[in-house]
């Protein structure tokens, strides 16, 4: 699958309070409302700003803090395409996967705002188009490959029933 | 080979011979989600075609977050939660019970040895009393719900070795937080931690909790402690479940051993807005606050309410602060109403709330106006954390807290001690 999209860029420690704040988040589990509110600490016209496909850049620890599955969905429901940063925190990986939000762990320091991006998941390679560079992504761990395959972590369990890495 | 707590953990509930870097899948004893994240398990366990739990026993949720409910669309989440636990017959802790951080181990339902998720990233307070628990998200939850059981990374470990005495007047609070200062927020990323030594050895387990706790916020997947008498004397009378205490061989291989002398440590605040960017206090003492809270699965335990009423007893807090005290469980509750401790803190000036999270999380009982200081004893203090992203939130000890109450600007709590 071939993503493409503009990048939007954010610093270090990105945390999933800045991804969507308690405040919405305790409060409804319409997530297409929850997309309006995304990085809005950060930008408050951030969801005005982006396009179907656009991409979050980002740098190291991206998605750190709360345990939120709101975060990646939040993200996911703003119709961003993906999520590149040169390294994630545990939970928002994890819940990244499990949701079917992309997340490409990469150099990001050769992306800059507004650069065009074409990321080819299958391959596992960055494309800036702007910048006529490709940047390698980090592999995902096996298991991982198997559940997003499944299509996330629901539909790996409702096809197995159960966890099934064989 | 030898095994750190992690690896041992991880292998006796998988039945693989694990070592860090191994992929597992291991059995649980016990789950547990919040309000903030229960709602969305219970869809993904809906469309997983989830029906029966694989143990009720062992699953618990926990309305703290936004508890009691300040809206209807949250009112709406807490009966969707209530309806579940109904109907699947499992535990279900309502508003007034308390953190969940505070009720999973103090109701007995982790004891040394066992393995945890939770659907909160603060799970890892456990590690205090020898159990790997780790914080999930709604899906994970929903899976480990229908299944028993989830897939793990055995992680690596870095030890931290803490010698000394503390002085008077410094905490644990104080020592997490100057470790975080220097690991930073990703220092432990997909790492385990483990604590030990005498500084540990000495505090008791409450002061313990706060250190696990806070094993997130430097990105770890565990806060780890060894079992001893005080766990033991700690669990005794609240669990019927057996401990199994796991103990680190003394050649367990580490990713990195941090030596700590605490004997020195000083009061340490980490300032706006990453819990990483810590400052001895000495560096912002005189600032003044406007908002000074105290409670949380951090700090809201007996011994942090007992600290804060000793400095407060017969004394009132600055005409200019709002200080809100949330207890961490309706049982810290009675216990501190029983020693008088509640009494000393609303004669005090405390606004005394639910116990929960309270504030921390930004839902209610106390949003900070623009341009506002906090000074929190929770352990979070990103932009927008407390439901203003113009406000500006400082984490420090219970005792510094109750200290710069009195005196409206952030204070040595050593003054008072």
């Amino acid at each position: 699958m071939l993503l493409k999209g503009k990048a939007f860029k954010f610093g270090n420690d990105i945390n999933t309070d800045y991804i969507i704040s308690g405040k919405y988040k305790f409060k409804t589990l319409d997530m297409n409302e929850l997309a309006k509110h995304v990085m809005e600490d950060l930008d408050p016209n951030f969801y005005e700003k982006i396009h179907e496909g656009d991409m979050i850049v980002a740098g190291t620890n991206f998605g750190c803090g709360s345990s939120r599955e709101q975060a990646p969905l939040a993200i996911k429901y703003a119709k961003i395409s993906c999520v590149l940063a040169s390294s994630f925190a545990r939970i928002f990986y994890r819940n990244a996967i499990n949701t079917g939000l992309p997340v490409i762990e990469c150099d990001t320091s050769k992306i800059d705002a507004e650069d065009l991006l074409e990321v080819d998941l299958q391959k596992g390679i960055v494309y800036n188009k702007t910048k006529s560079i490709e940047i390698p992504v980090t592999p995902l761990p096996d298991v991982m490959i198997k559940i997003l395959k499944d299509g996330g972590l629901i539909d790996h369990f409702k096809k197995h029933g159960d966890f099934n890495f064989e | 080979m030898s095994k750190t707590i992690a690896e041992k953990i991880f292998s006796q509930h998988s039945g693989v011979d694990a070592y860090a870097g191994d992929l597992v899948v291991a059995q649980l004893d016990f789950v547990m989600g919040q309000d903030g994240t229960a709602p969305l398990a219970i869809n993904s366990f809906n469309e997983m075609g989830g029906e029966e739990l694989f143990d009720a026993s062992k699953v618990a949720f926990v309305i703290d977050h936004s508890a009691p409910s300040p809206l209807e669309g949250v009112s709406a989440l807490h009966k969707l939660m209530r309806e579940f636990s109904t109907r699947k017959k499992h535990m279900l802790y309502d508003i007034g019970e308390g953190v969940c951080h505070q009720l999973v181990p103090e109701q007995g339902h982790v004891v040394p040895g066992d393995l945890v998720v939770g659907a909160d990233s603060h799970t890892c307070t456990y590690g205090a009393i020898n159990a790997f628990s780790t914080g999930v998200g709604s899906t994970d939850l929903a899976a480990a719900m229908i299944s028993g059981k989830l897939w793990f990374k055995v992680p690596d470990t870095i030890k931290f070795i803490c010698e000394g005495t503390l002085q008077p007047g410094v905490f644990s609070k104080d020592l997490i937080l100057r470790i975080i200062g220097d690991i930073s927020a990703d220092g432990a990323t997909y790492m385990a931690t483990e604590f030990v030594g005498e500084a540990i050895s000495t505090m008791e387990v409450d002061e313990r909790f706060t250190i696990s706790n806070m094993a997130i916020e430097m990105g770890a997947k565990a806060g780890l402690m060894e079992f001893d008498e005080k766990v033991e004397k700690w669990l005794s009378g609240r669990s019927n479940k057996t401990p199994r205490p796991v103990s680190a061989d003394p050649d367990a291989t580490y990713i990195q051993v941090i030596n700590y002398d605490v004997s020195q440590l000083e009061p340490q605040v980490a300032c706006p807005h990453t819990v990483d960017n810590v400052s001895p206090l000495i560096e912002v003492e005189n600032l003044p606050i406007q908002q000074a809270f105290i409670g949380t699965c951090t700090n809201g335990r007996l011994n942090d309410l007992r600290v804060a009423s000793k400095i407060l007893a017969g004394k009132k807090i600055a005409p200019d602060v709002r200080f809100i005290v949330a207890p961490a469980s309706r049982s810290v509750f009675l216990d501190a109403m029983n020693e008088g401790i509640i009494q000393t803190l609303v004669e005090s000036g405390a606004a005394v709330v639910t116990p929960g999270c309270g504030p921390c999380v930004g839902t209610h009982n106390g949003v900070p106006s623009d341009g506002e200081v906090v000074l929190s004893t929770a352990n979070r203090n990103f932009k927008g954390r407390m439901g203003n992203s113009k406000a500006f939130i400082y984490l420090a000890s219970p005792a510094t807290v109750a200290s710069s109450a009195l005196t409206g600007k952030i204070t040595d709590p050593r003054s008072f001690i």
